[in-house]
């Protein structure tokens, strides 16, 4: 599969919803109606800065119905390699903004008996446009949201207005904890769990989930790994017969990129599995940080997932 | 291509006849003189002018009696649609998609106004005139999918997307080759491709499924398949096998040219927006093997096919009792000449 087609869009609304996160709203350049989507949808926001080109996946959070415009919440990551403070700090309502056309791996299961969202900071995102999903009420669902602090919790009102009584709030400011056990532990048959949110969250979410015995096709959480820094490296490309320099702020995927060599790929955070490259040699070892290689695969250090995956070697040679 | 809608038949007196414009432009599945299973998908993007993929959904001189064959199946047996209920929205994305799409690429034919969720659809060549409300099934005579298939060539499945896999749940299914919607309603897609040989070995489905569990909205990928069937019988189900199956027997080295058709399959996939579940159309094109032979680069190929086909598809393909017969008809026709690369005419 040929590489995302993009979309050139208009920021027409920012607003500042904590005080780390900003709400961005996106409309065609031109107003045609933006490609029809699915709650749960990311798509990619391409940057092109002075240095380089950013490809950062944001999750669709305004109504899959409302055509005319995407949002977006982005929060400013203390370790960014940039991607996030160029949103914050250089974008502009008129700014023009390139992006992919959505891509859903954070879909409502829709045999499920009822929805258990579980939220944490920005991870309301995905949820919010899941929320739009749920209008018609034939599904019930519950929606818990913990947050730093009351002034941390973005999008509250909307929540309210969507969710109602199925929403329940958890501030830590207030020490209010989200009892995951308990809450898992209290479900009908047939119901399905889904966790967006910090790396904590989600892992007390599938493990708790996993040890009460849910199946894993009832388990789902969506968490895009930002292409952490680490050592800088050279891998050589074998098809294409090139070497690359990746620098320690750098992802694999993006070195390869500026380096002209075209690798497929959907969600750029180590979820999907679509950039997906075989490793021909290695002599050292592969920095495993992506979430969907198995433990058994990770080891075997017979592939790697470019976008967010690096290694500690003198060489490394990809199938590329 | 600009058609002049033929009433024929594909049953019964089998009417039906490809013009000489419908045969130059038959979708030839084979490239090369000989044949094998591979993932052979590319992007269904547009091909050439009047070709069969010039446009998404391809209408041709059959459409009005392909229509209205359709209608003749499922007076006999309604269960050849059929959508599980949480496959509503993925009904309507792919209403949407084929009237988007037919009123785009045949203006002359179609038409769709949308005002806001009030909508309204023009078939020309139908009689058809039907203002609704999209996304409220109430406002349509039949199901989305039911309604607009309908109006459509070639069956529809409707593939929900879960678990990591696909699971048809929905379709529209009245000119299959031997396969059932009844049957395999509700399979994943590998226990659905289970009675498929050879391929499970090429790891072929677990390539497919990877690749279609990654499709993108607005990047329709497309295929080609085949089989052959005795008459133009676009209904060749296994609910209907009693009637279909014994006309096998009764071809010759004689007959066969005029009896037996190639029947191939284009089958477009394309990802549904708002449902995220996938279509997967299947358009189904018949060509007498007489029709074939008009081609002469078409008839060497053919008879080289078939001639050589792994033993297996012959089984699978239900080719077993007449394909010598086939091949002895086409043998006059292939002087041994090299064939150019590719599947055009010449």
């Amino acid at each position: 599969m040929n590489s995302a087609q993009t979309l050139n869009v208009v920021v027409t609304a920012i607003e500042q919803v904590t005080p780390l996160i900003k709400h961005f709203t996106l409309a065609a350049v031109g107003g045609d109606p933006l490609p029809a989507f699915s709650g749960g949808s990311h798509i990619i926001v391409v940057m092109h800065t002075p240095a380089r080109a950013h490809r950062n996946p944001y999750s669709l959070l305004g109504s899959p119905r409302c055509l005319d415009r995407y949002e977006i919440a982005v929060r400013r990551m203390e370790e960014s390699r940039g991607g996030s403070h160029y949103l914050h700090d250089h974008i502009r309502v008129g700014s023009r903004l390139e992006i992919a056309h959505p891509v859903n791996l954070f879909g409502l299961d829709k045999i499920a008996r009822k929805h258990l969202l579980i939220a944490g900071g920005v991870g309301i995102t995905p949820i919010l446009a899941q929320l739009e999903e749920l209008q018609d009420g034939s599904t019930p669902f519950e929606l818990h949201y913990a947050v730093r602090s009351p002034q941390h919790a973005a999008f509250a009102q909307r929540l309210r207005e969507r969710a109602g009584a199925s929403l329940r709030m958890y501030y830590d400011s207030e020490n209010q904890k989200l009892d995951i056990d308990a809450l898992l532990s209290g479900q009908p048959l047939g119901t399905h769990v889904y966790a967006c949110g910090p790396a904590g969250l989600i892992d007390a979410v599938v493990a708790t989930a996993r040890n009460l015995g849910w199946p894993g096709s009832h388990i789902h959480w969506e968490r895009f790994a930002a292409p952490p820094v680490g050592d800088a490296f050279e891998a050589y490309l074998a098809r294409s017969q090139r070497s690359v320099r990746i620098p320690s702020d750098r992802s694999l995927l993006e070195s390869i990129e500026a380096a002209g060599v075209e690798v497929p790929y959907l969600c750029r955070g180590g979820v999907c599995g679509y950039c997906r490259t075989r490793v021909l040699e290695l002599d050292g070892e592969l920095v495993h940080n992506d979430h969907f290689l198995s433990d058994a695969e990770k080891a075997s250090a017979a592939s790697i997932m470019p976008c967010v995956s690096r290694a500690r070697c003198e060489r490394l040679v990809l199938d590329l | 291509m600009s058609a002049v809608f033929k009433l024929e038949t594909f049953r019964n007196d089998f009417s039906f006849r490809n013009s000489p414009a419908a045969i130059r432009r038959f979708p030839l599945p084979f490239a090369q003189d000989e044949y094998m299973y591979s993932v052979n998908i590319e992007p269904h993007v547009p091909g050439a002018r009047d070709s069969v993929l010039e446009f998404a959904f391809d209408v041709d001189e059959h459409y009005v009696a392909e229509c209205r064959e359709r209608e003749l199946v499922l007076a006999e047996d309604p269960r050849r649609f059929q959508a599980l209920p949480h496959m509503m929205s993925a009904q309507w994305d792919c209403l949407e998609l084929l009237m988007d799409s037919l009123a785009r690429d045949y203006p002359q034919y179609f038409s769709l106004t949308k005002t806001g969720n009030r909508w309204r659809w023009i078939n020309r060549p139908l009689e058809l005139d039907q203002s609704f409300i999209f996304g409220d099934a109430r406002s349509l005579p039949r199901a989305p999918l039911d309604y607009i298939t309908r109006q459509a060539q070639g069956d529809f499945v409707l593939m929900d997307q879960r678990e990591g896999d696909l699971w048809i749940e929905a379709g529209m299914v009245t000119t299959q080759a031997d396969w059932s919607l009844d049957f395999d309603l509700g399979m994943t897609f590998k226990e659905w491709h289970g009675p498929v040989p050879l391929a499970h070995e090429l790891n072929v489905f677990d390539r497919a499924l990877k690749y279609l569990l990654n499709l993108r909205i607005g990047q329709p990928v497309r295929r080609l398949n085949w089989t052959m069937t005795v008459h133009p019988r676009l209904d060749t189900s296994p609910e209907n096998y009693p009637q279909w199956g014994p006309d096998r027997a009764a071809v010759t080295a004689e007959n066969a040219g005029d009896l037996v058709h190639l029947r191939v399959e284009l089958q477009g996939l394309w990802r549904l927006p708002r449902s995220n579940a996938v279509v997967f159309g299947i358009r189904c094109y018949l060509i007498s093997v007489r029709e074939l032979a008009s081609i002469p680069k078409w008839a060497r190929r053919v008879h080289r096919v078939l001639k050589n086909l792994h033993p297996a598809l012959v089984d699978y393909k239900g080719l077993t009792r007449y394909r010598d017969a086939v091949v002895e008809w086409l043998a006059p026709y292939d002087d041994g000449a090299p064939t150019s690369p590719g599947a055009a005419p010449e």
